[in-house]
């Protein structure tokens, strides 16, 4: 893809302010991905599609100071979150991968339960975003050549 | 409603296959995606259908009434993510291999040092 | 005991580290280990003459499969041997092959080796054992073809590997059925239920695969050919695996399973026909070359026959000759291999012919070789004599008659080779060698040194050696205790006649050496069409149908591929389903269907099709598209929100990334005619009514029950979740689905690394 500064001045102002909002609806998706439809995967992908639109409004570069991070640093941290989550049991004498839930009450939020589930779900939400991150970067930078 | 949706999955399977049998090696990657498209709905039709029944549990009970097979579900949700992975891979491979060979024809492709 | 084995394997892993660290004497250092092992072997022998030390530990539980050492008299001799003679042997290894590149290898796979022909000899369980069987094979393989570059060399070590491993599965298969009758692979098990062995059916097929095994491990005829090719290897390596230790396995097998499978009729003719046959072949082969490996290669055959046989005559006398054999020819051959190093690594002699009068320039190699070569000839008072001396009654005492001749010949012969390699090279008339011959240097001298006055000291001392190594192995072989009853000197009888006349039988066939190859000329026409040229001619056939099927099957094309399988399904499918005759109800019940869901169908068939039929990129992906967010919506319609979404933000990403490459990509072509279009179609269309009508019979059948309804009802109290598709992803089944990141990240990593591939690999 072209480097295109060219491009409409709405599409890019807009664009700064939905991606923030994006970027947190998909957290927003992961969060409640346990009681309602959302989850790891369609959190990513939102992730990912919220870059990716930036991308296209403005260029790679710009798409990657934005996230600040490499992609392939977020698929690197979330598979070793996903094992960490999968690991933390065998440390209390379970089977690898047995969930592990703590209840604790938080102030202005009441009962909240936190388990290795969700933090297994985090690891897929970054896998997710940086698989599909890293692949788009790539093609477009390399489009650039 | 299962028999027409059996047929869809039919013709889907029909226009994947005929288009993974051509030469042109584009054509193949969008053959690999129906194929892809066509085994997820498959499934789903397989594990049966049920409207309006999400498998979700409403909030206080524990035990819902009849709802949607999950376990198809979750098999489907991440066969789709995964597919993206395969299709990322399969168009960059054939892009490679383009540029390489220079031929978009399958049969250039059949030697082994190519 | 399991940390000697372990233990030996990291002293193999850590051998290339010594060689780098101690170029000079890497050798003295790793055979330290060794030379512990044998101390503790020596330490444990009293105990060990009383009963058996046995440790277990599980390892393949729910197969049966126990990790079980099994020290007895029998394992202790064959221990001593490879941990003794191991430790002179890599002593040996480290000065003979210094300075040269791959010495640490040399090592490492000679103390792997040693690991693994312990393990061979100490196991107690079928299978372990068998485990070690194919590792010494493995190692035998790697060591005999050493000198890789060499083509010769590769060809014999796959030759040896192919004969091994075609006879290990043989032994496998036989241990099995062992296993199977008996209950259990324990050692100590089989050995009590013996009786239930022999009374079974398949006592007969399970004795002669187990035969096979041994037979092609210990070189036996017709699968003795293997052998003298090894000699590619280096002389080290033949020394310890080819005469000392590995083909002993074998012997060892057959001396091992004696006590349970031992005593039978077929047990005696199959041992004593295939004993006799190789001892015979082997001797005569042995007298008939002049290159000193191969002399000492083929009467290592011969001696592997004898202590087949006598092992197959199965009596207490026979046995313990059988020990007393394989424990002087350990001690003998190894020195003799070991000289025949010396001879190469100091004057570059190969071939007896080509030596001569050497003792003067190397006096040292010439006593130990002339000792070892006495022992070798059976002569008075070396340990060779008692155990030829015990052999000979053992046989006049067997009853087969037909035996009598055969040692009396072998012995004959045997003593001819002794002059062959004892006399030959060190006196009469000097011959020019290739090098200048000099004495070599203590490193290379200990290991026949000691070996060969073993010989003497042993023949000695033979009742003590009699009392504490070999009457408890030999105990062990025939299952009761036996009277130590070796002794050095018998008295005058009919066995020392035998002996003094082989004696000056066999000097004069050395004498007459040359006229004794010419007269028997014709045997060579004979070898040439033996066991080993129809093994060369099976390989050739394999290669030829090898090559037949490829170009039959392998047409490079994918669709070609493609057909075949697919063809392949639906004949498969449409057989079972006429020979299920099992009816298909398709009914259409419309008043089940709403006109917004078959507007959604309607809309996904017709964007299928033209996806297929499409002539431009642009139209085939906007129509692939279509597709995606159909298939989305009927996801959402029949209430499954989840995939739903995903599909639909796959498929945005999906198109996006398209459009990044797609205008890279050629355009479409016709490449296919009409009549191949249509012949596509047809199949595809086949096919997709298969699935369709699969799919209809599968409707109302379900042959388990769903595990659907568990995860339903468990989501919330045991998962803490309502969304029951994302409790069974991160919490049910989470370990498919960090399986399933894991392949995301590896297409990633895929992506990048094609991409990072410039174009510099084009062809030019």
């Amino acid at each position: 893809m072209k480097p295109v500064p060219e491009h409409s001045l709405i599409l890019r102002v807009t664009g700064l302010f939905i991606l923030p909002l994006l970027i947190l609806f998909s957290l927003f998706l992961l969060l409640r991905g346990h009681n309602e439809p959302g989850g790891g995967f369609i959190a990513g992908l939102v992730a990912a599609s919220a870059v990716a639109l930036h991308m296209f409004f403005t260029s790679v570069e710009a798409a990657r100071r934005m996230i600040a991070v490499d992609p392939r640093d977020l698929i690197g941290w979330g598979l070793l979150i996903a094992i960490a989550s999968g690991l933390a049991p065998i440390l209390s004498g379970r089977p690898f991968m047995e969930a592990r839930w703590i209840e604790m009450t938080v102030p202005a939020f009441g009962l909240v339960k936190a388990g290795t589930p969700l933090l297994f779900d985090l690891g897929v939400y970054l896998v997710v975003t940086g698989t599909v991150l890293a692949i788009l970067f790539s093609l477009a930078e390399d489009d650039v050549q | 409603m299962n028999t027409l949706l059996a047929i869809c999955v039919g013709v889907l399977y029909s226009a994947a296959i005929y288009l993974i049998l051509r030469r042109s090696i584009v054509k193949l990657v969008i053959g690999l995606v129906l194929l892809s498209n066509a085994s997820n709905l498959l499934i789903f039709t397989a594990s049966g259908l049920t409207r309006e029944a999400p498998p979700l549990i409403p909030e206080g009970e524990s035990m819902p009434a009849i709802v949607a097979d999950p376990l198809a579900q979750a098999l489907i949700l991440t066969a789709i993510v995964i597919g993206f992975g395969v299709l990322a891979f399969a168009v960059v491979l054939i892009r490679r291999a383009y540029e390489v060979v220079e031929a978009d024809d399958m049969d250039q492709m059949k030697g082994t040092d190519t | 005991m399991v940390l000697w084995i372990s233990g030996s394997f990291l002293a193999a892993a850590a051998a290339p580290w010594a060689v780098k660290r101690f170029p000079r004497h890497a050798g003295m250092i790793l055979a330290l280990w060794p030379g512990l092992l044998f101390v503790w072997f020596l330490s444990v022998l009293p105990r060990v003459g009383q009963s058996p030390v046995v440790t277990t530990h599980e390892w393949i539980p729910a197969l049966g499969i126990r990790f079980s050492l099994y020290l007895d008299g029998l394992a202790l001799l064959m221990s001593l041997l490879i941990s003794g003679i191991g430790s002179l042997v890599i002593l040996y290894a480290g000065r003979y092959l210094e300075r040269h590149p791959d010495l640490g290898k040399l090592l490492a796979l000679l103390l792997a080796f040693m690991a693994s022909m312990l393990g061979l000899v100490l196991s107690g369980n079928l299978l372990l054992m068998f485990v070690f069987w194919e590792l010494t094979s493995i190692v035998s393989y790697l060591l005999i073809g050493f000198h890789h570059e060499d083509e010769g060399a590769r060809r014999s070590a796959l030759q040896g590997l192919f004969v091994t491993f075609a006879g290990g599965l043989a032994l496998m298969t036989g241990l099995i059925l062992i296993g199977s009758v008996a209950g259990s692979y324990e050692w100590r098990t089989i050995l009590d239920s013996a009786d239930a062995i022999q009374a079974s059916p398949h006592y007969p097929l399970a004795l002669v695969l187990l035969v096979v095994g041994a037979m092609t491990k210990s070189a036996q005829f017709p699968f003795h050919f293997w052998l003298p090719n090894a000699m590619a290897a280096p002389t080290p390596v033949s020394a310890y695996l080819h005469s000392a230790t590995m083909v002993k396995a074998g012997v060892f097998l057959l001396a091992r399973t004696h006590p349970v499978l031992g005593g039978t009729a077929l047990w005696t003719a199959l041992l004593g026909t295939a004993g006799a046959v190789t001892l015979l072949l082997g001797i005569w082969l042995a007298m008939r070359s002049t290159g000193i490996k191969r002399v000492l290669a083929y009467s290592t055959i011969m001696a592997l026959g004898t202590l087949t046989m006598l092992i197959g005559v199965g009596s207490d006398k026979a046995i313990i000759a059988a020990m007393a054999f394989l424990f002087a020819h350990s001690l003998y051959k190894g020195a003799l291999f070991m000289i025949a190093g010396i001879l190469d690594h100091q004057a570059g002699v190969k071939d007896l012919t080509r030596a001569g009068g050497l003792a003067r320039r190397m006096p040292v190699s010439a006593a130990a070789a002339g000792l070892a070569a006495l022992s070798l000839a059976g002569v008075l008072p070396l340990f060779g004599f008692v155990a030829k001396e015990k052999l000979f009654l053992s046989i006049f005492a067997s009853g087969m008659a037909w035996l009598t001749p055969v040692v009396a010949i072998g012995a004959v012969l045997t003593v001819g080779v002794g002059a062959l390699v004892g006399i030959q090279p060190w006196y009469g008339k000097p011959v020019a060698t290739p090098r200048p011959a000099r004495e070599p240097g203590p490193s290379l001298l200990a290991g026949p040194l000691i070996l060969a006055t073993g010989g003497i000291l042993f023949g000695l001392f033979t009742p003590v050696v009699d009392q504490y190594l070999l009457t408890p192995a030999a105990s062990a072989v025939t299952g009761h205790p036996v009277t130590p009853m070796l002794k050095l000197w018998h008295g005058l009888n009919l066995a020392l006649a035998t002996s003094i006349a082989s004696l000056a039988l066999g000097l004069l066939l050395y004498r007459w050496r040359t006229h004794f190859r010419h007269m028997t000329r014709f045997s060579d026409a004979l070898a040439a069409r033996g066991p080993e040229w129809l093994y060369d001619r099976m390989m050739a056939l394999l290669v030829r149908v090898a090559g037949w099927q490829t170009r039959m099957l392998q047409s490079g094309y994918l669709r070609h591929y493609l057909l075949t399988t697919l063809l392949f399904v639906v004949a498969c499918v449409w057989i079972l389903l006429a020979r299920s005759g099992q009816a298909l109800h398709i009914a259409f019940d419309l008043t089940d269907i709403a006109i917004h869901e078959v507007m959604v169908m309607l809309v996904m068939s017709a964007s299928a099709i033209l996806a297929a039929t499409s002539g431009s990129r642009l139209g085939a992906v906007a129509a692939l598209g279509a597709v995606g967010f159909t298939v989305a919506l009927v996801f959402v319609l029949f209430s499954a929100a989840d995939p739903g979404i995903t599909q639909v933000l796959v498929e945005t990403l999906a198109v996006i990334m398209l459009v990044l490459v797609l205008f890279r990509l050629p355009r479409f072509l016709k490449l296919s005619s009409t009549r191949v279009r249509v012949q596509d179609a047809t199949v595809a269309i086949t096919l997709g009514a298969t699935f369709t009508v699969l799919l209809l019979l599968a409707q109302d059948q379900r042959l388990y029950e769903s595990i659907s309804a568990w995860h339903i009802a468990e989501s919330v109290p045991s998962g803490y979740g309502r969304n029951v598709v994302n409790v069974i992803l991160v919490d049910f089944r989470a370990l498919d689905t960090l399986g399933e990141i894991f392949v995301l990240a590896l297409a990633a990593v895929g992506v990048l690394a094609m991409l990072g591939l410039k174009a510099e690999d084009k062809p030019q």
